[in-house]
């Protein structure tokens, strides 16, 4: 775990909120090592998301760089950032954000339609990534067909399909019962311990925070990245 | 393409909606084939109209006859090779539903005006030799099973005969082709002399004269020195190209290409709001979806895209299903009523433009919703979720 994986230097995040800005992050530095399992916890508006958005290279920072992988997102143009977002990252999201016209099968197809891979490639790399969540069988169902608990086990199969190295969850347990939740919490710490993804988790849940390999705290409106564990 | 089926999916997310805009999608395609295969029907006469050939017609309206005295006057002006005549005649066959035109000529002298219309030398000779015997077009033969050597029935709508009788017979001595594939047969001819020795008035007039300008002669000069000779007489005369005639002929029924575009007008833009509309909401009800497909990776462009596409299909889907159903329909009036309304025919040129409007419409209806979907935010959007 001595490679960093993504660095954050000076980083601060200021919204416009009306006449008034809101300081979001506050010159903020952190560094990831590769193959790290990182919870985020802390309040509502203390930064844990926009955290997240800026290391999925969803938004930018007002003041200070963010490197992951070795390219700065900051200085990245937008179609840049989506480029990289398709090859380096995977997102998991509270509500699985999955596509309930498509099929299992198909929602994870979903990055791999951005690479220059054929149908049947496609179609065996998703399988293959539905069968490391355990749903290799539900690959023809579509997602009202599926319990919250398959539904975020496809939306990781999507996050992983383009094997990106850093996995970026928000919240990927806030909808499902404690029983689910320690099955999804599982299966991240596997593809954190045996495929060797960083993950960086949102959560509210202390329980949660347990599977990761250390929390930082988030408070008083602006970040205060410390280690807790 | 390997986006397809994901535009294809989302096209189909609420299946009565789209459902029912591809039908108005559909309406609007399937009136455009039918209303551009009944202009084209109008339309034909100018097309497979010859420019050295010219047509004399009374100046004051085409249904104002000419003395059959200006046959020779018109045969000796300078520049005439060859001149024939022609007369509606207005008849039906059997029945007031088959109706289509039938024409009192001189069978060697319109057919050498008319080198595109076929039929073997004995069957014109005998059409010549027979007072009573009359040709007819492939279509007609065909429409009503009508062989050569039947005796046809032909019920008069004008020209009642000197015995007050309405019913002209007719020997069928010759059936004709025509070698040009957009020109009609939807006619019948027969001899004038018959004709002329039999209806109970208008006797020693024609309804205009046909002619061909012999080779390097200007037609417009032509024309011009045919018309001077009848000025100031009771029948004063105008000569045009036979595309003008075709063209001035059509109008009596209206300016159809006007109508035709009027009606079209309206209903384009009525299909525009109808799709506009569906293509709005369907990108407002996914906007979290949408921020999904950017959050994985596609690029601002690529959503444009797919929400482009997904309008486009919905227009292609509906117009080309439109434009089946026009073209099966005019296939089927064109065989079953191709007598009444010659010409009618769905051109190639016609479909390919209708595509063309799908295409532009598709993207006309689409290109707002789409950028709204290029420019979203994906932070606000997943916020919003």
């Amino acid at each position: 775990m001595s490679d960093v994986l993504a660095t954050l230097s000076g980083v601060s995040k200021v919204y416009q909120k009306g006449k008034e800005k809101v300081e979001v992050l506050h010159n903020l530095d952190l560094e990831i090592p590769a193959g790290d399992f990182i919870a985020v916890m802390g309040p509502s508006g203390s930064g844990k998301t926009t955290l997240l958005n800026l290391l999925g290279g969803l938004d930018k920072p007002s003041a200070g760089t963010v490197e992951v992988g070795g390219s700065v997102l900051s200085s990245m143009s937008n179609s840049q950032l989506s480029h990289w977002r398709s090859t380096n990252v995977g997102f998991i999201f509270q509500f699985y954000n999955l596509l309930p016209v498509l099929t299992a099968q198909k929602n994870v197809e979903l990055p791999l339609l951005l690479t220059s891979f054929g149908s049947k490639e496609r179609a065996k790399r998703a399988a293959i990534a539905l069968d490391v969540v355990g749903l290799g069988d539900r690959a023809r169902h579509y997602p009202r067909e599926l319990s919250g608990g398959q539904e975020q086990r496809v939306a990781i199969a999507r996050a992983i399909v383009s094997d990106p190295a850093l996995l970026l969850c928000d919240e990927p347990t806030g909808d499902l019962d404690r029983e689910t939740a320690d099955e999804i919490l599982k299966l991240l710490q596997i593809l954190n311990r045996e495929h060797g993804k960083t993950i960086v988790m949102v959560t509210h849940d202390a329980q949660a925070a347990d599977y990761a390999n250390r929390t930082l705290h988030c408070d008083k409106g602006t970040l205060e990245a410390r280690e807790v564990a | 393409m390997k986006y397809f089926g994901l535009i294809w999916k989302n096209v189909w997310r609420k299946k009565i909606r789209t459902s029912l805009t591809m039908l108005s999608v559909l309406v609007a395609f399937l009136l455009f084939a039918l209303l551009s295969a009944i202009g084209y029907a109008f339309k034909s006469g100018e097309d497979v109209a010859d420019a050295e050939r010219l047509v004399v017609i009374n100046k004051i309206s085409l249904i104002n006859p000419l003395p059959m005295a200006y046959m020779n006057r018109i045969a000796a002006t300078e520049g005439v090779q060859a001149v024939s005549h022609a007369s509606w005649f207005g008849g039906y066959y059997q029945d007031q539903r088959n109706q289509f035109a039938q024409f009192p000529t001189d069978p060697y002298e319109y057919f050498s005006l008319y080198p595109e219309l076929k039929m073997p030398e004995e069957q014109l000779d005998a059409w010549a030799k027979n007072r009573q015997g009359a040709v007819i077009g492939r279509e007609i033969a065909e429409q009503y099973g009508i062989s050569i050597g039947d005796r046809i029935p032909i019920q008069a709508t004008i020209w009642t005969k000197a015995d007050g009788g309405r019913t002209w017979e007719f020997d069928v001595e010759g059936i004709f082709e025509t070698d040009d594939p957009r020109g009609s047969t939807a006619y019948m001819l027969f001899q004038y002399d018959y004709f002329e020795e039999a209806r109970a008035f208008g006797k020693g007039t024609v309804g205009w004269y046909v002619l061909r300008v012999e080779p390097g002669a200007d037609p417009v000069q032509v024309a011009n020195a045919i018309d001077m000779q009848f000025a100031n007489s009771p029948n004063e005369t105008e000569t045009s190209t036979e595309a003008a005639f075709a063209q001035s002929f059509a109008k009596q029924f209206g300016n159809i290409a006007l109508i035709v575009t009027l009606i079209m007008g309206a209903v384009f833009f009525t299909l525009l709001l109808v799709s506009g509309n569906t293509m709005s909401q369907s990108v407002r009800e996914r906007i979290s979806e949408l921020a999904v497909l950017k959050t994985l990776g596609f690029s601002d462009r690529s959503v444009l895209g797919v929400v482009l596409s997904e309008s486009i299909l919905i227009m292609l889907t509906g117009g080309l299903l439109g434009l089946g159903a026009g073209w099966l329909i005019v296939q089927g009036v064109s065989q079953s009523m191709g007598a009444f309304l010659p010409g009618i025919y769905l051109t190639p040129e016609a479909m390919l433009t209708a595509v063309g409007i799908m295409i532009a419409s598709g993207v006309i209806a689409g290109i707002f919703p789409a950028l709204k979907a290029m420019r979203l935010s994906i932070i606000d959007a997943l916020a919003r979720a």
